[in-house]
């Protein structure tokens, strides 16, 4: 398949349209994901989050650039939410990443969420692997401003870089209510403005109180618009990674993302069976006679399970001709 | 389920400062259910026909204000034609002569909208080339 080895030659065009299949056509996407799959696994993953407006752009910017002068090949992933209204999102991460559309071995691809909850989209993993496959050495992927819920991102990436700034007001509770626990290296950024100091005691404060660990995340401070920290950011990632595939701590997070995947898939996957072999109607009568307690609702969630696998097997064999 | 969404790229090449009007425009097409692409200023040519292939867009539209649109436009046409891509449609905006539009058009943008156009107009414009 042609698309598929103007891919592995790291063709943007073929990796382009492979990621809009995903997007929009999950099923049809599989065929090509399945072929790929071999050559995944490679890449560096690294999740960017924080807060609104905090800097994640900027910063995986700034990280972007000093690894290009190293050579390494970057893709970036950039999730920013779609309108739950109307079904549109306006990204825009590539504001901040302007310069990085003129080198060719930086891949950036904008997506939105589209009904997606967890801070992410539902096509984030499968486009990992797509830049992954492509030659991507490094992936960075943000996900848009987290709240609470927005904490997916721990399931695809290696590491998480959790970034905050001074002057959020509550933006320090919003970090306790729970995403405190994702972050592996913490960046407090605009430190040009007040109350750096202060919130970098804060986060050291709080994550003193965690279990003791033997990866302690270090709290870092940048200034991301001129380029202030981002070294000492990029030694931390670097080491950090170095740590977790010395201490086996890599395989055993991919282990645990690939479960999770493999889990998702297959929900995923006898939803659609579902729509296709349950009909309408007779859903409906279903419905009509557990109202009427004709039937309970347990005897008949195991009646439709019989009647999907059955149909799923009888779909394999049609199949097989 | 998966629902297939029109992309679109909002680019402003040249070197004048504003950005009003693009930023109009992108949000009315988010609003119609698309999903834009926002690059922000000064973006050249090149980075504007890069931009568009990584995000696999099916519109480009180009916010002009600076009367550099009979250079602008002819380069990334012909950079989109180098690049073997044929489907994606170009649209313009911005303060563009009337006597320059047939000639635009003639060269391949599609749609050229002059200030005042309804956000609708452009809207309705893009659905009926873009059939998803
Ligand atoms: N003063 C100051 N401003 C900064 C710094 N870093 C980024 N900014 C500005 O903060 C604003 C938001 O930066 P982004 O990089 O877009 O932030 P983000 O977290 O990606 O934002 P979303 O994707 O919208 O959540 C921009 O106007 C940046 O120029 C910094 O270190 N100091
Ligand atoms: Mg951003």
């Amino acid at each position: 398949m042609e698309i598929l080895k103007e891919l592995l030659k790291g063709n943007r065009r073929a990796a382009a349209k492979l990621i809009s299949l995903v997007e929009d056509d999950f099923t049809q996407a599989e065929i090509f994901l399945k072929q790929i799959y071999p050559y995944t696994g490679q890449a560096i993953v690294i999740g960017i989050t924080g807060p609104p407006g905090v800097g994640k752009s900027t910063i995986t910017d700034r990280l972007t650039k000093n690894l290009r002068k190293q050579g390494t090949k970057v893709g970036i992933i950039a999730i920013d939410p779609t309108s739950p209204f109307t079904g549109g999102a306006l990204l825009g991460d590539r504001i901040r990443m302007q310069d990085l559309s003129a080198d060719p071995e930086v891949f950036i691809r904008s997506m939105g969420t589209r009904g997606f909850l967890g801070g992410l989209s539902k096509a984030t993993q499968a486009t990992i692997k797509i830049l992954d496959a492509m030659g991507k050495e490094v992936i960075f992927v943000e996900t848009v401003g987290v709240g609470q819920a927005e904490v997916d991102i721990v399931r695809v990436a290696d590491m998480v870089l959790l970034i905050t700034m001074p002057g959020m007001g509550d933006d320090i509770q919003i970090i306790k209510a729970g995403i405190m626990e994702i972050g592996d290296v913490f960046v407090v950024n605009k430190a040009d403005r007040d109350g750096c100091e202060r919130l970098i005691t804060e986060i050291e404060m709080m994550l003193a109180l965690k279990p003791e660990t033997k990866w302690k995340p270090p709290v870092l401070k940048t200034i991301a618009t001129s380029g202030t920290g981002i070294k000492d950011v990029e030694e931390t990632i670097f080491h950090y990674i170095s740590y977790l595939k010395d201490s086996g701590g890599l395989e055993r997070k991919r282990k645990e993302s690939t479960r999770k995947e493999i889990i998702d898939l297959l929900r995923e996957k006898w939803g659609i069976l579902f729509n296709q072999y349950i009909k309408k109607d007779f859903l409906e009568e279903v419905i009509t006679r557990v109202i009427q307690r004709k039937e309970d609702p347990y005897t008949v969630v195991n009646r439709l399970s019989d009647i999907l696998i059955k149909s799923y097997k009888q779909g394999e064999k049609d199949y097989d001709q | 389920m998966e629902e297939k969404k029109i992309r679109v790229l909002i680019a402003k090449p040249g070197l004048d400062g504003h950005d009003r009007g693009a930023k109009v425009v992108a949000r009315a097409l988010r609003d119609a259910g698309m999903e834009v692409i926002y690059t922000g200023l000064r973006q050249t040519p090149k980075q504007i026909v890069e931009t568009a292939i990584q995000e696999d867009v099916d519109v480009i539209g180009l916010s002009i204000l600076s009367g550099a649109h009979t250079h602008l436009f002819p380069e990334i046409l012909k950079l989109l034609k180098e690049n073997q891509i044929e489907d994606m449609i170009v649209i313009g905006g911005g303060v563009i002569p009337e006597e320059d539009i047939p000639e635009l058009k003639k060269a391949g943008i599609v749609e050229i909208f002059t200030p005042g156009t309804d956000t609708r107009d452009i809207i309705n414009l893009i659905k009926e080339k873009i059939k998803k």
